[in-house]
């Protein structure tokens, strides 16, 4: 009898692994294929490309890739450098000051330090959208257009990078650790530079690639601000490709293009994985 | 909390200094530009041809104009929310069904298994990849002579006058597709996040109380999931709202066809970039303001009870 239990509950199990790997290998093949395509494509050249459609990688990959690089009309390597630099600038500022104002708010007790608090929490929801109009309209007194001053400054105030440093310092940071380096007679900024930020170095890493990546990726107020050619970033160019009309294209040329602007993100993305991915949990609520 | 931290009078200037440079860009670039499109709302300011439009007070003037028909009949606003929620909900629900069921295979006990770290990467993937550049691959190898008409209109799967990038549903769905591809993984991680923080002993007792796998999801988990569940689909709504680089890019800032994939922030951003009706755009960031920041109270009052206790726990704010 009990036999025959255990067997009804071995095959049941059975049957929802497979379940599982079926809907598991089949969401995978739903995430790569397209990216697949993308890359089986940018190794062919336009003819190839409008005589049908292959699984099988040809081999124009590096024309293409010249072609794209010295396209007159699309300065892809420009662009990448732009975004890098807005990137690179962000990532470091965003992780930089969110966590000093979270140390600030977590070790500090003054007057305002609930009010600070409350009031990022409250900012946090706000889509950064609804203030683009006041926005462009003090970017334009301040003649900062075509600049990327606008572009870079704000990523100081991150109210959800703050949120996520203030929960790695509550379970990380002992109080006594402070208080012991201000008897060696360290000054406040020396602790936090020298001390605490050691301390935060993964929560500091993995804030640094979701802000750098966010950035890379941001559309919205950079296509606003940016009209000269040589200070576009890449999202605008890929924008600009679609408002082009591609049929006319070279579409080799065109499969280069996406791919140069997602591949720096993929190849961070295939070393550090493991560690982007345990820090999609960490900032989110913990009950 | 007062006496224990040592002599903390003295060192409370400090915690201004370091929390000042966060506070000084944030009103500097935030607060004072939100506050500012509220009040750019109440005036007349555009560009018609080469002559520039005011700003001229004119009170609540383009809130008016924003909620009356146009001359197709339709209430822009109303038609681009309801495209937003359309395309969300198309995207959202089987995102947020996917992430569960995979959360629960993932942290089964039982099922073990194997490749998770492998499935987990792949599938959060598509959440780094640049919107733009994703929609304008999808925009590729669905356009009119790009590879998925030619394998389909190979095997006479459809007609030669369908077109993906032109038609009403195939737009949508291609646009939720994206969405839905691009969030589940990262749904599905926090779920997973989610399941791991209930405590085990309500999965053993249960099983020892001879529950069945289908009993444990929706008697034990499901209801201890419920908190983290609330905030995750209304911040996907909150996401949602913003919806803009895919259809943007996707349709090419048309919202093809007839505007049917037109969403709230393209309606914005046309009034930012062609028409530069700053007047419009303001009113029309009020009307996003106001959504969202009801959807954000909603998760507010849904999370503070759960914060309490461990904030009181912890002795921290």
């Amino acid at each position: 009898m009990k036999n025959k239990e255990n067997n009804k509950g071995r095959i049941q199990l059975i049957i929802a692994r497979t379940v599982a790997y079926i809907i598991l290998i089949f969401l995978s093949f739903l995430c790569l294929f397209s990216f697949y395509m993308l890359i089986i494509n940018s190794t062919r050249s336009n003819f190839q490309l409008q005589s049908g459609f292959t699984l099988l990688p040809k081999d124009h990959f590096f024309i293409n890739l010249k072609n794209a690089w010295n396209d007159y009309s699309i300065n892809i390597p420009r662009g990448m450098l732009n975004s890098f630099f807005i990137a690179a600038c962000c990532s470091v500022l965003t992780t930089y000051f969110s966590a000093l104002t979270a140390y600030g708010i977590h070790v500090y007790r003054f007057k305002l330090r609930r009010f600070a608090f409350y009031f990022i929490m409250a900012v946090m929801m706000i889509p950064p959208q609804v203030s683009a109009v006041g926005f462009i309209q003090l970017v334009y007194k301040l003649h900062l257009t075509n600049n990327y001053i606008p572009l870079i400054i704000p990523s100081i105030a991150a109210p959800v990078v703050f949120f996520y440093m203030k929960q790695y310092l509550e379970s990380v940071l002992p109080m006594e650790m402070v208080e012991a380096a201000r008897i060696d007679g360290s000054g406040e900024f020396y602790t936090f530079n020298h001390v605490v930020l050691p301390i935060m170095k993964p929560a500091l890493a993995v804030q640094m690639i979701f802000s750098f990546v966010g950035s890379w990726n941001n559309y919205f107020i950079p296509a606003l601000l940016l009209d000269k050619k040589e200070l576009k970033t890449v999202p605008i160019m890929i924008a600009q490709l679609r408002s082009a009309d591609y049929s006319k294209f070279d579409m080799g040329k065109v499969y280069m293009f996406i791919l140069l602007a997602i591949l720096p993100v993929m190849i961070v993305y295939i070393i550090l994985s493991k560690a982007i991915i345990k820090g999609v949990t960490a900032g989110s609520v913990k009950g | 909390m007062k006496t224990k931290r040592g002599s903390g009078v003295s060192y409370a200037k400090y915690g201004y200094l370091f929390i000042l440079p966060f506070f000084i860009v944030y009103t500097f670039f935030t607060l004072i530009p939100q506050l500012m499109t509220f009040y750019y709302s109440l005036f007349e300011n555009y560009r018609d041809g080469l002559t520039q439009i005011g700003p001229n007070f004119v009170g609540l003037k383009n809130y008016v104009t924003l909620f009356s028909p146009d001359n197709t009949g339709s209430i822009g606003i109303l038609k681009y929310f309801g495209n937003t929620l359309i395309l969300w909900v198309m995207g959202a629900v089987p995102q947020v069904v996917i992430a569960l069921l995979l959360a629960v295979f993932f942290t089964s006990y039982r099922m073990n298994l194997k490749g998770q770290q492998f499935f987990k990467t792949v599938i959060y993937m598509p959440n780094l990849i640049m919107a733009a550049a994703f929609a304008m691959l999808f925009s590729t190898l669905f356009s009119n002579v790009g590879p998925v008409k030619q394998v389909l209109l190979a095997h006479d799967l459809i007609d030669k006058s369908f077109d993906f990038l032109t038609m009403k549903v195939p737009v949508r769905v291609l646009i939720a597709l994206m969405n839905f591809l691009m969030w589940f993984g990262n749904t599905t991680i926090l779920l997973m996040a989610g399941i791991q923080g209930i405590d085990q002993n309500m999965f053993e007792a249960a099983e020892i109380d001879g529950a069945n796998s289908l009993q444990v999801f929706f008697r034990v988990t499901l209801p201890l999931l419920a908190p983290i569940l609330v905030y995750t689909v209304i911040t996907a709504m909150i996401g949602g709202l913003q919806m803009f680089d895919v259809p943007q890019v996707l349709t090419n800032g048309k919202g093809t066809p007839n505007r049917a994939s037109m969403t709230m922030v393209m309606y914005l951003n046309n009034f930012l970039t062609t028409s530069k009706n700053y007047g419009m755009a303001g009113a029309v960031s009020v009307v996003l303001f106001l959504v969202s920041t009801g959807l954000s109270l909603f998760v507010y009052n849904s999370l503070s009870s759960q914060y309490k206790d461990t904030a009181h726990k912890r002795d921290q704010i």
